[in-house]
């Protein structure tokens, strides 16, 4: 009989790499890159999603996208989300530092920060349709702080809306970039906090002149990850809203144009155009950044 | 150590195993399932009928159905089981049912597994059903038992029957309406729209409830498009023959004013964006909600909340037509997979279901599609006045489902809530268009659309 030991040591390693590989390389090729070729391939095609033949249409598709105004408006609300990114940032590093100094209950706080990110996207939609109801939590808590006259429709009012939505984002997202803030800044090492502490650095010193030229690059790639993530936002107002009032974005667009008007040629090109869209503007960030250096 | 490498590597192989294994499974039993019944299928494209008496007995064979009742599949679909096997002792019916079944059952459809009985979803396009599901027979012979049946017919030919028959209109509370002084069941535009006022005026009930935020209850006002044209031709032959559907003075025009009308006087809900539709069930049972623009189909859940269900009344959606027209539309059509290894067993079941089971009127709540059936009590009341209930007229041969394909080609979405939506948060002032620039853009729109469609066929 065949047995594993029975090959040189060489060839178990690259059988068993192999093997091991295979799981999830099959799993990459049908839930990953299948689809998009096939997202490619309806692209040109004026398919509904049902029928059996499908009409070859060309750059149709394309062409209408590029042509009518009111599918890149609603790019207009990635903004808020873009602008919350920075916000998003910003708190997550600020606990990342906070917490990983010496402080009392601070793996409680950890765990309470990295919550939001062990729950699933539409609980949290809506968790947050009913914190933002008009007598619900928001508005009680105002109420019961003294600050009644700030109670808000907050998602009836056309200018709350989508920065009420950004808020749920940040809530919902903070917690992952700050555990990998957290994971980069324990990797310093004690004795740099040591010596700068007997050169007389303060904590706001050691912030700026060890724990941020330390985390650059992995700010950098949150970075990346927050901005493509806020031209791709979907669930949270999905779920809460639609993408009514004014909050719809490009992928609830494409959601809709795909299951609601069964055009799936024509949303697997906006699809296609968003994932163009996604690789400039990482590329357009790698390169600018490069050239700070 | 090696012994564990060889063990890891085994277990990952015996993953992959089971990861396709559990893939196929189905297939293999849908094969056998082929091979004990090959004697039984039903040709081609000849339509199955169901024979009657001793035949019955006959038919065996195990059959899916699958059903948008999650809240009735365990017991009321069950005792239909129990009953149907009287008559047909050999045959199994088994349930399957989908929660969002409209969204579910198109992936569903992509495979050749979508179950033997199942409701021809409303997506999919009508020209394209002959692909997914069974003839049942030539319309012109099952006319002469059923309505409703234009609905979902190519070239002359039944491809679903329609499980119930709805009408739409207007459900309200007649306490609210008693403690508002309105005496009489408004009939025009105008005494709807004071009817509303004096409901805030003099109660504390919301007068007309949107429920903008679950979306699909706003589509409901689609129905009454008949009812404001007072034409039973409009929908389907009128409309596609006009460029100018959303103008002034044209039906879709003067149904939405009602909505945007009573947004902009403050006659709805305080806060659309975070409405709720299971409360606002109850909240219309109990008078806390004047008015909702439902069909037929919500009267059962409604009084079935209510402490009491005498309050729960049904009214015409107003109109200023000269006589006012209830339109009766199919609820789903019951139909049978293209790919179903049991079609006598899977028609035995459709004929029984719509005929014998009881499901359109009683778990349906509208009318049966069944000639000569009894009204249901709700509708008794209009007997002997000037409302009519009739079914629309079908399109125009050559022309049908040009509504459909002139809707989507222009992504209007007259069954969607998009432009209902735009038109209460214009109403209530979250946007700068008005009420007229709406609808010029879906006039626009409209327009275009059409002249592609008509184009093109």
């Amino acid at each position: 009989m065949e047995r594993l030991s029975n090959l040189s040591y060489k060839n178990q390693r690259i059988l068993i790499i192999f093997l091991f590989s295979l799981v999830p390389v099959v799993l990459l090729l049908t839930f990953s890159y299948l689809p998009v070729f096939k997202m490619f391939q309806y692209s040109f095609t004026s398919w509904d999603g049902f029928s059996k033949n499908m009409e070859y249409v060309g750059f149709d598709n394309y062409k209408t996208i590029f042509t009518k105004p009111e599918y890149f408006a609603v790019f207009k609300v990635s903004l808020y989300y873009f602008f919350a990114t920075f916000v998003q940032m910003g708190l997550a590093l600020y606990f990342a530092t906070i917490l990983s100094f010496n402080v009392r209950l601070k793996n409680w706080f950890k765990g309470i920060l990295f919550f939001p990110t062990l729950l699933n996207g539409v609980a949290i939609g809506f968790i947050f349709l009913f914190f933002f109801k008009p007598e619900g939590t928001l508005n009680t808590m105002l109420d019961l702080v003294g600050l009644g006259a700030w109670q808000q429709k907050w998602l009836l009012n056309p200018h709350l809306i989508n920065i009420s939505l950004a808020f749920a984002s940040v809530w919902r997202y903070m917690g992952m970039n700050f555990i990998i803030f957290l994971g980069a800044i324990s990797s310093i090492g004690s004795d740099i906090y040591e010596a700068s502490e007997i050169d007389g650095a303060n904590r706001w010193h050691q912030f700026r002149h060890i724990i941020i030229p330390s985390i650059k690059k992995i700010l950098q790639l949150n970075l990346i990850l927050a901005v493509s993530g806020a031209i791709g936002v979907f669930e949270i107002p999905y779920v809460m809203t639609g993408g009514s009032n004014g909050s719809g974005t490009f992928v609830i667009q494409t959601v809709d144009v795909a299951f609601k008007y069964s055009k799936l040629g024509l949303a697997s090109a906006m699809a296609v155009v968003l994932l163009g869209i996604v690789v400039i503007v990482t590329i357009l960030q790698r390169v600018l950044i490069k050239e700070e250096k | 150590m090696k012994k564990t490498k060889a063990v890891t590597g085994l277990a990952a192989l015996t993953l992959m195993a089971g990861l396709f294994a559990g893939c196929s499974s189905n297939n293999n039993n849908a094969d056998n399932a082929a091979a004990t019944n090959a004697g039984n299928t039903g040709t081609g494209t000849e339509a199955t009928a169901a024979p009657e008496g001793d035949a019955a007995k006959d038919i065996k064979g195990d059959i899916t159905v699958i059903t948008q009742r999650t809240d009735i599949v365990d017991t009321v679909f069950k005792d239909y089981a129990a009953k149907f096997n009287e008559k047909y002792p050999n045959v199994k019916v088994n349930f399957e049912a989908l929660s969002s079944y409209e969204d579910q059952i198109k992936i569903r459809m992509s495979t050749n597994d979508y179950g033997d009985v199942l409701l021809l979803p409303t997506s999919v396009a009508i020209k394209d059903l002959p692909d997914f599901f069974e003839p049942l027979g030539k319309m012109s012979d099952l006319e002469q038992q059923y309505t409703g049946l234009e609905e979902r017919s190519v070239d002359g030919i039944s491809y679903g029957i329609p499980i119930t028959v709805n009408f739409s209109g207007v459900i309200y509370n007649k306490q609210v309406f008693k403690d508002a002084g309105i005496t009489e069941v408004p009939r025009t535009f105008e005494q709807f729209q004071t009817a509303l006022q004096n409901i805030k005026d003099k109660t504390d009930a919301v007068p007309l409830y949107t429920n903008y935020a679950a979306g699909w209850t706003l589509t409901q006002w689609e129905a009454d498009l008949a009812t404001v044209a007072g034409d039973r031709e409009y929908v389907n032959i009128a409309q596609v023959a006009s460029d100018d559907n959303f103008v002034q003075g044209q039906p879709h025009y003067d149904l939405y004013k009602v909505m945007y009308d009573a947004a902009k006087n403050g006659l709805i809900e305080e806060d659309p964006t975070t409405t709720d539709w299971e409360t606002s069930k109850a909240d219309l049972a109990n008078g806390k909600i004047g008015t909702m623009m439902l069909g037929s189909w919500a009267i059962g859940q409604i009084k079935g909340l209510a402490t009491n269900p005498d309050d729960v009344g049904f009214m015409p959606f107003p109109t200023n037509a000269s006589k006012i027209l209830v339109p009766l539309s199919d609820d789903y059509n019951l139909g049978i997979s293209l790919h179903s290894k049991n079609k006598e067993a899977a028609r035995a079941w459709v004929d029984w279901f719509i005929n014998e089971s009881g499901y359109p009127t009683t778990e349906g709540g509208g009318m049966s599609p069944v000639k000569g059936a009894e009204l249901p009590e709700i509708l008794k009341q209009f007997e002997g006045t000037d409302v009519t209930f009739d079914t629309l007229a079908p399109a125009k041969a050559g022309e049908e489902g040009w509504v459909d394909a002139i809707d989507k080609e222009a992504e209007i979405g007259l069954w969607q809530p998009d432009f209902k939506k735009v038109i209460i948060e214009a109403a209530i002032g979250n946007r700068k268009d008005s009420y007229d620039d709406i609808m010029k853009d879906l006039n626009d729109k409209w327009k275009a659309a059409r002249a592609k469609v008509t184009a093109a066929k």
